[in-house]
């Protein structure tokens, strides 16, 4: 093949901007209760598996009939990693910890770890997941140690 | 079979890399572009403006007509393109098939990239609110194996050093450059622990590969025909929160031992293996999954360099993913692309040559963090 000393492109004239209206009709006491400070989980009605994320349908035993629980949030962090180089929509954000934690419950959640340094985070260290008012149209949660 | 040079193509459109790809594999299969019933693409395509590669390449490279499709299984979305096309021979729907990997990741700015690779998890529950990135992802694996196992930020860094010693004897890696460990300790830190060297690069590329019947491959009197003997294929929970634990990859230990069953070989029988070293701590939990070594022990395979040329199972002397370049949806391509020419020893310099006892060579690729996992045993 030949190649081509100085490559010359054309700058596209359309630009595409996406944004995406996420369903969670579904899963709305969820994001309610984070406005409250709780963290929910589902319990299937049938087969007794608990979800976390909560989901609406259970994928174990095909049964839609979910129970709603608050958890305690105590956990256990198990992994983590502090993200320096970030996407697009996260630029304007400083350096953060993404850590998984297995929750007393025996589920596990990933959030950001916050109020800590990543030189004293640790495997094993012990969190609380806690739910976050990020603005007024807008909830998170994240791990703080306990 | 052929395969473009890979790094930053700015000089080609995603039709003209493919042609690069596609043109010297015809050639090569003793078949023309209209003698070709059906092709299937891997491709995410997502940093390119063509929606419909299999398409656009089609009709660039005279397949018109053909039966076209492209598959998606994230960074095994090429391996998805040959377990397709695999499959519509094998049910004797068509006696042959092309299978196109390509991918120009080049076209968009680096954060927007990061941005859509991160998005390839589980979007809700770990982008919307937590940014993961790809390289973040390995990470909470690094962090859990270094802890577990005693594996170490050097023992990460051998990885990449031995990949760029063979990328830089390959004429068509993207990074031709040898690194030393203090370089890959030194460099800019990513996700912590890993760091700059720890990733491979963004890359465009494009691989193909020509698959036949063995009635088609008689008729065609293929000189040296390289047999696919097995495909296993597994997956794994999107969230990674839903997974038992960050040592490994299940979907790769389901896949390989599904491979391994249906081709009747074992780790022990592969002369040559390329795995999905996305990152160096995959090369290495990649060595566990695959059986290559005993679960903890793959950081000891590289130390002893025994995933060498002349070690006990060289793996990746093409430069891997690391250093060859991980073009998304052609990996999986490229993959037997290399093993292909490695199984008829035609690999120059001969230096990355590896020896052949059994003439059976493995392929590993996963997509996402071992969201999917193909295995593709082949054999000459």
């Amino acid at each position: 093949m030949k190649n081509v000393d100085k490559p010359v492109s054309l700058k596209s004239a359309r630009t595409l901007q996406l944004t995406y209206n996420l369903p969670i009709s579904r899963t709305s006491k969820f994001w309610q209760g984070l406005k409250e400070g709780k963290i929910y989980a589902t319990t299937c009605q049938k087969c007794g598996k608990l979800h976390f994320p909560p989901v609406a349908d259970c994928g174990d035993c095909g049964a839609s009939d979910m129970k709603w629980n608050e958890l305690d949030g105590a956990g256990e962090i198990e992994t983590f990693t502090e993200v320096i180089v970030k996407p697009a929509s996260f630029s304007e954000e400083p350096d953060y910890i993404v850590a998984i934690a297995r929750l007393k419950e025996g589920v596990r959640a990933l959030a950001w770890l916050t109020g800590v340094k990543r030189e004293d985070v640790k495997v094993g260290l012990k969190v609380k997941l806690v739910a976050k008012v990020v603005s007024e149209d807008r909830v998170s949660y994240e791990f703080t140690p306990i | 079979m052929g395969h473009s040079r890979f790094g930053d193509r700015s000089d080609v459109n995603l039709s003209e890399l493919s042609f690069e790809a596609v043109h010297p594999s015809l050639e090569s299969s003793g078949l023309t572009a209209k003698e070709i019933p059906y092709m299937a693409v891997g491709s995410m395509g997502v940093w390119s403006e063509e929606p419909l590669p299999a398409v656009v390449i089609a009709e660039y490279c005279g397949l018109t007509g053909a039966g076209l499709v492209r598959c998606e299984a994230a960074c095994a979305s090429g391996s998805a393109a040959v377990f397709n096309a695999y499959s519509a021979i094998k049910g004797g729907q068509v006696d042959a098939a092309l299978v196109v990997g390509v991918e120009k990741m080049k076209q968009i700015d680096n954060p927007t990239i990061m941005e859509m690779i991160g998005r390839a998890g589980y979007y809700l529950w770990e982008f919307e609110n937590f940014g993961m990135t790809f390289p973040a992802y390995y990470a909470v694996h690094a962090v859990q194996h270094m802890k577990t196992y005693g594996t170490t930020e050097e023992d990460l860094a051998l990885v990449a050093v031995k990949n760029h010693k063979y990328g830089s004897m390959n004429p068509l890696a993207h990074l031709r450059h040898e690194i030393t460990v203090e370089k890959v300790l030194g460099s800019s830190v990513i996700a912590w622990p890993l760091k700059l060297y720890d990733c491979c690069p963004i890359t465009d590329g494009a691989a193909a590969v020509v698959l036949a019947s063995e009635e088609k491959v008689k008729e065609l009197g293929v000189e040296t025909p390289v047999w696919i003997d097995a495909i296993g294929f597994s997956s794994d929970t999107a969230n990674l929160s839903k997974r038992e634990n960050y040592v490994g990859l299940d979907a790769s230990v389901r896949a390989s031992r599904m491979a391994y069953r249906m081709a009747g070989v074992s780790p022990e029988d592969v002369d040559v293996a390329t795995v999905h070293d996305c990152f160096t701590v995959a090369e290495i939990m990649a060595y566990e999954d695959l059986g290559f070594c005993r679960k903890g022990e793959g950081a000891r395979m590289v130390r002893e360099g025994e995933t060498e040329v002349g070690g006990r199972i060289p793996v990746n002397v093409d430069g891997g993913l690391k250093a060859k370049g991980h073009p998304i949806g052609t990996t999986g391509v490229s993959m037997l692309a290399e093993l292909t020419k490695q199984l008829r020893e035609e690999i120059k310099p001969r230096g990355r040559q590896a020896p052949m006892k059994n003439y059976t060579a493995l392929a590993h690729n996963t997509g996402g963090t071992g969201h999917y996992c193909y295995v593709t045993i082949l054999r000459r």
